[in-house]
């Protein structure tokens, strides 16, 4: 007999009332958010050595050029498996809603810091959901057109010319993951005390009720543990 | 004691000299290389050479791949006979040049033609190879043309292959190097011409500077043509900026027919797009992001959560603990952490 989460997830709770903090990222979505993360930046940084001559350095960091092209898709392969699973906890509370054209309509405040003025949003903003759609957008064409162009263990898989394709896809694919990738850094930075959303795993309550106000209220109206889940 | 440099060849025929000589293919004769942009100009410039494959004159006989294999020191595999006269089956890491036999039913004379084409590097010019290679130095190209792959530097990630119009690197699968004709440049550099070259017994192929090769195979297609080949003619495609491998043949105007010899072969406008502007657009628009973040981290102001977020929240999860516990439920249990 639990109530009907509409703007959490499993998991999410109010912690402690006084100070009041809430928590937000469980373990087990903490590490599946670090081992993705980690994993994102060595793609970053092997990719970028194949990609610009004047980053082939960064294969130093990999053992070299043969090491790096070798390690550059497994990392791609776990990526795509660790993403995998945080998209299936994320996906839903990532869908667009009502409020998100309010808020987009209205950016200029949220860069200002002024969120007063604001729809009251569930879990995830309208940029954080772009995040997440862009990225899982981007790590299908990744992984796909990656195995397209995999030369050790599928090198015959598809014609030149598709291949030719598939790595400009690829290519430009990844400097949009990596915009993505530095506005969700980025954006964890500027906006105070997020981070320790995915270190601690908890968030103030004032901190939840400047940005995700539905999601607080919510939680506050609900008992503390669900017998179900 | 100093060893002279050899001599740069100017055919295929000539022998090896008694004494040894120096390489004349210096790195300093390297004018392009993969993934490397400001090269040193270099000191001289070597005589452009060039092989020349007369189709006309071949019969077929692969004395060519069997040369290519002594020199090279490869070791194809033995296959299975599938009833084509191709032998391997395709050129691999381990064969450089390949016969490719075409039985062409000539609609014109109502005659079988037996096209055979010796595949293999054309030595382009403006090497696609090269363009789309992303570790330096791997593929370089040298001021007489050659087209050369340095196994060192090569890290087999099989770009090469996505940027060759004709379709000629192979990756090796236990090396993982990208492998193909070197045009001999082992050979060239000690003053002899390619092996494959030196082994035909029709003098199909013949090596020597390009304009030499250019002017014979003139004579060479004037004669095809007093043979009723009036389409005979020069295979040096300007796509890529002309080859230093070349054909004669006696369907120039169709080269697709010789076993699909491109058309107009040249590198993939996505190939250069990739290579070309979208590297350097893509990198500076990743790098004005982060440092676009950097400086709005530093100057801007951060978005903080004030003191008042804090006393609302407060109220807004005492308020919602009164109201479950003035409605409780079966499962309710007490839940104050705090007096």
């Amino acid at each position: 007999m639990t109530e009907e989460r509409q703007y959490s997830a499993p998991g999410d709770e109010i912690e402690t009332r006084k100070p009041v903090t809430v928590s937000r990222y469980r373990g087990i979505t903490r590490l599946n958010h670090w081992v993705t993360a980690f994993t994102m930046i060595g793609l970053i940084l092997s990719g970028m050595a194949l990609f610009h001559p004047s980053l082939y350095f960064l294969t130093g960091l990999f053992g070299g050029g043969p090491t790096t092209r070798w390690l550059h898709p497994l990392m791609g392969i776990l990526l795509f498996f660790s993403f995998l699973l945080l998209f299936l906890q994320m996906w839903r509370l990532n869908l667009p809603k009502r409020e998100d054209a309010e808020w987009l309509a209205n950016i200029k405040e949220v860069v200002k810091g002024e969120e007063e003025n604001l729809p009251e949003l569930g879990k995830y903003n309208a940029g954080q959901k772009f995040v997440f759609w862009g990225m899982s957008g981007l790590i299908l064409v990744m992984i796909v057109t990656g195995v397209m162009i995999w030369e050790q263990y599928f090198p015959g898989l598809v014609s030149i010319p598709v291949r030719r394709v598939a790595v400009a896809v690829h290519a430009l694919s990844a400097v949009a993951a990596v915009l993505i990738f530095i506005v969700h850094v980025y954006a964890a930075i500027w906006t105070r005390g997020t981070i320790r959303a995915m270190t601690r795993g908890t968030v103030t309550g004032g901190w939840a009720y400047r940005h995700h106000r539905k999601w607080l209220r919510e939680l506050a109206g609900r008992r503390k543990t669900d017998p179900a889940e | 004691m100093t060893t002279e440099r050899a001599p740069q060849p100017t055919t295929a025929a000539a022998n090896p000299p008694i004494q040894p000589m120096a390489s004349n293919l210096l790195p300093s004769d390297v004018v392009r290389a993969s993934a490397m942009r400001d090269l040193p100009a270099p000191e001289r410039q070597l005589t452009k050479v060039a092989k020349l494959i007369d189709v006309s004159r071949c019969i077929g006989c692969k004395a060519c791949q069997s040369a290519c294999i002594e020199w090279n020191d490869t070791h194809p595999d033995v296959e299975e006979n599938v009833g084509v006269y191709e032998n391997p089956h395709d050129l691999t890491p381990e064969m450089f040049t390949l016969m490719r036999f075409t039985e062409y039913a000539n609609p014109e004379t109502h005659e079988l033609e037996w096209l055979i084409r010796k595949d293999g590097c054309m030595h382009c010019e403006d090497p696609g190879c090269l363009t789309a290679c992303p570790a330096p130095g791997a593929i370089v190209q040298y001021s007489n043309g050659i087209v050369d792959f340095i196994s060192d530097n090569c890290i087999g990630c099989g770009y090469c292959v996505a940027g060759c119009p004709f379709d000629i690197p192979r990756i090796h699968k236990t090396a993982h190097v990208s492998k193909k004709c070197t045009l001999c440049s082992d050979r060239v550099a000690v003053g002899q011409g390619p092996a494959c070259a030196k082994a035909c017994p029709t003098q199909a192929i013949v090596f020597g500077t390009k304009d030499e090769m250019i002017a014979h195979a003139e004579m060479r297609i004037e004669d095809l043509k007093e043979r009723g080949y009036e389409k005979a003619g020069l295979y040096d495609p300007q796509g890529v900026g002309g080859t230093h491998v070349m054909y004669v043949l006696h369907h120039a105007d169709k080269p697709s027919l010789y076993a699909d010899l491109p058309d107009d072969p040249k590198i993939s406008a996505v190939v250069k797009g990739w290579k070309g502007a979208a590297k350097d657009v893509g990198l500076a628009a990743m790098g004005i992001a982060a440092v676009g973040a950097m400086a709005h981290g530093a100057l801007a102001r951060a978005n903080e959560v004030s003191a008042h977020d804090d006393a609302e929240a407060q109220e807004m999860v005492a308020h919602a603990a009164e109201r479950l516990a003035v409605e409780p439920q079966e499962a309710a249990r007490p839940q104050e952490g705090a007096p």
